[in-house]
């Protein structure tokens, strides 16, 4: 087996609400609330939920972007959440983060060759003419002309754009890179352009990834491991095929046939699991069980006690009083 | 053709060019489309951004604002009225009345400071003339349609109130507040997320088998399409690409930019990790006039005959596909 690269335990991120003159603290929002995972040396670990779940909230805490409110996060064994200014900034330059919003990621005011060299200057890695032959040679990496450098980001398609976001990523030779939802602004047809950027790269410089989007069918297509996460806790976790194949978990299988899957005849055949309601309020998360309130099979022992997170086959992890 | 499986036309699309004039040129945005709808049927118009699936639905119901839109030529026959040259007054009657309309985000197209209550049984009082306490009544019943529980209680809530996912059913009672003949969805699950998505296309399907309209659902989706449609238009540069049977168009994709999407797209039912197919290239730039074949740029079976731009040409019964090349046995197409 790889070598673990990230090791995340019981990682716990609340955002107080404050309100009142006096600012004071009159709730928190329990956007991750106690997750447990890792990620090996060049491996993509694709983690899914829908919007609210705490699964971007969970990639920044993991990179230190947000504190946590406790819980470690071991990178190569050392842990992040005990570091401190430049400690943490030496470290940094080995994670890397790509967005969502390739229009608002980017500075407009810089050309791309300004954007690509920052990381070389703040890190202090390059200097003159190893700045310009090093952004050259990032365009190059990502398939585009080293004669972009002296334009700027309005110039570029979102597609073009997101080269550039991944670009910026790879410019100190990151091992890890947090995705959060890198393609979900783009197109059908430019989606898989940029998936199979990202799939070279990571076999060419051994990255490992931390995919993190809602859907379903981009994950499975490139994670080895999947996580499926809910109202800021994880409550599935196994190999791609093995979750995919086999959901055990209510809201994994509900979240799988919920997918529309391109082609009618499978369509016409296909049974939906339709969940009532909405997600509740991270303010006020269900007692027990998070995903209670929708589920179709839930209990009276699903309002008591919270699931256990346990292993109920080889790496396939399942939070459920059910299973 | 006048009639699917014997049902009777509804709408007629014949011809239809829209452009808008901005200060850095034309955008030739719809570019002679022509299609039929006929009585309760469902098709899926498919395509990226840009490519004109939203432009030409709104000029068939003149919502396109103008300027800077324009509707060069074109008519849309809706029984036998042309909806594209008729008087606002009498436009508004049937976009309220006959054709319903849901858009991609519930929040701006629903007043944020009238109640829902308020908002859903203003079609009912200005096109069907109803008094305030029927008004009300329906709006219990439409609300409690389209799956919203306690209507009674919520009736006198505002949008904000309201999740995502029960905002757009607010949009569909709305819609269906006067019974229309034809329901046009434009995107109106891709701000929601998947779960809350299988709830509104069930709905929808359910309301649609109920009511008997007729349905356009408006997608770059090419999986909510294969579980809803009958029939789908693929859009590219502002022309129809390929028109065709839903089954048939992902058995026998005919043009090649549709072949390429369907091979583009990951797929939550493979177990194999195999390399997507991509579309080399960028979506086109629509300020040029269109010359030749729009997608010939970014097409890997282009040849000379493509610098004249193909029209839809039958390939069989129902399933029209505008290339000179036939992708499916490698060489071209006699016309």
């Amino acid at each position: 087996m790889t070598e673990t690269l990230l090791k995340v335990e019981g990682l716990v991120k609340h955002f107080p609400i404050l309100a009142g003159v006096f600012q004071r603290q009159v709730g928190v929002v329990h956007a991750v609330d106690g997750i447990t995972f890792d990620v090996r040396k060049g491996e993509t670990f694709g983690l899914v939920g829908e919007s609210g779940c705490g699964k971007s909230t969970a990639g920044r805490t993991i990179l230190q972007l947000y504190r946590p409110t406790a819980g470690n996060v071991f990178f190569d064994g050392i842990d992040l959440v005990k570091l401190k200014g430049e400690e943490l900034r030496r470290l940094r330059r080995r994670m890397q983060m790509i967005f969502q919003d390739p229009y608002a990621s980017l500075n407009p005011r810089m050309s791309v060759g300004e954007i690509l060299a920052e990381p070389l200057v703040v890190h202090e890695v390059a200097k003159g003419q190893e700045i310009r032959e090093r952004v050259d040679e990032l365009l190059n990496i990502v398939r585009l002309s080293p004669g972009f450098a002296a334009r700027y980001p309005h110039e570029f398609s979102g597609g073009q754009r997101q080269r550039i976001g991944v670009a910026r990523a790879l410019a100190l030779e990151p091992e890890f890179i947090v995705c959060d939802e890198p393609i979900s602004a783009l197109d059908v047809s430019i989606q898989a352009q940029v998936i199979n950027l990202l799939e070279d790269l990571q076999s060419q410089f051994n990255l490992a990834y931390l995919f993190i989007a809602h859907d379903l069918s981009v994950v499975r297509h490139i994670s080895q491991r999947v996580a499926v996460m809910y109202l800021g806790l994880l409550v599935e976790m196994a190999e791609r095929n093995e979750l995919y194949s086999h959901p055990l978990h209510p809201y994994t299988q509900a979240l799988l046939s919920a997918v529309p899957i391109p082609d009618p005849f499978k369509e016409e055949k296909r049974q939906r699991i339709i969940l009532e309601g909405d997600v509740p309020s991270p303010v006020n998360p269900p007692s027990g069980c998070h995903f209670r309130t929708r589920c179709p099979l839930a209990e009276k022992i699903c309002a008591e006690r919270e699931p256990e997170w346990r292993e109920v086959a080889p790496n396939h992890w399942v939070a459920c009083h059910l299973v | 053709m006048n009639s699917q499986n014997g049902r009777p036309l509804i709408l007629k699309v014949e011809d239809l060019v829209t452009r808008f004039n901005t200060p850095e040129g034309v955008v030739h945005a719809v570019n002679g489309v022509s299609f039929e709808l006929h009585e309760g049927e469902t098709i899926g118009v498919v395509g990226e951004s840009g490519c004109g699936k939203s432009v030409t639905m709104h000029s068939i119901l003149q919502l396109i604002p103008r300027p800077p839109g324009k509707i060069i030529r074109g008519r849309a026959l809706f029984h036998d009225e042309d909806l594209i040259h008729l008087a606002p007054e009498e436009i508004r009657h049937v976009r309220g009345a006959q054709i319903g309309m849901i858009f991609q985000d519930p929040m701006t197209s629903l007043n944020p400071v009238i109640t829902i209550g308020k908002q859903v049984a203003e079609p009912l009082m200005l096109h069907l003339g109803m008094n305030k306490a029927d008004a009300q009544k329906r709006v219990i019943e439409l609300l409690e349609l389209v799956g919203i529980s306690q209507a009674e209680n919520r009736i006198g809530q505002y949008p904000h109130q309201f999740s995502g996912g029960m905002r757009q059913r607010v949009m569909i009672a709305m819609a269906l507040a006067c019974n229309p003949q034809i329901l046009i969805a434009d995107e109106p699950t891709t701000a929601l997320d998947v779960t809350i998505q299988a709830q509104i296309v069930e709905l929808v399907k359910k309301l649609r088998d109920e009511l008997g309209m007729a349905v356009i659902w408006i997608t770059h989706d090419l999986g909510i399409v294969a579980g809803l449609a009958q029939r789908v238009l693929v859009m590219y540069a502002g022309f129809i690409i390929e028109e065709s049977l839903v089954k048939e168009l992902y058995i026998n994709p005919q043009h090649p930019y549709t072949l390429g999407l369907l091979r583009s797209l990951p797929r939550l039912d493979s177990n194999e990790h195999q390399r997507l197919t991509t579309i080399p290239g960028l979506p086109p730039i629509l300020m040029n006039e269109p010359k030749g074949c729009p997608f010939s740029p970014r097409c890997p079976y282009r040849f000379e005959r493509c610098a004249e731009n193909p029209p839809l040409l039958e390939i069989e019964v129902g399933h029209r596909a505008a290339c000179w090349w036939n992708v499916q046995e490698g060489k071209p197409r006699n016309d």
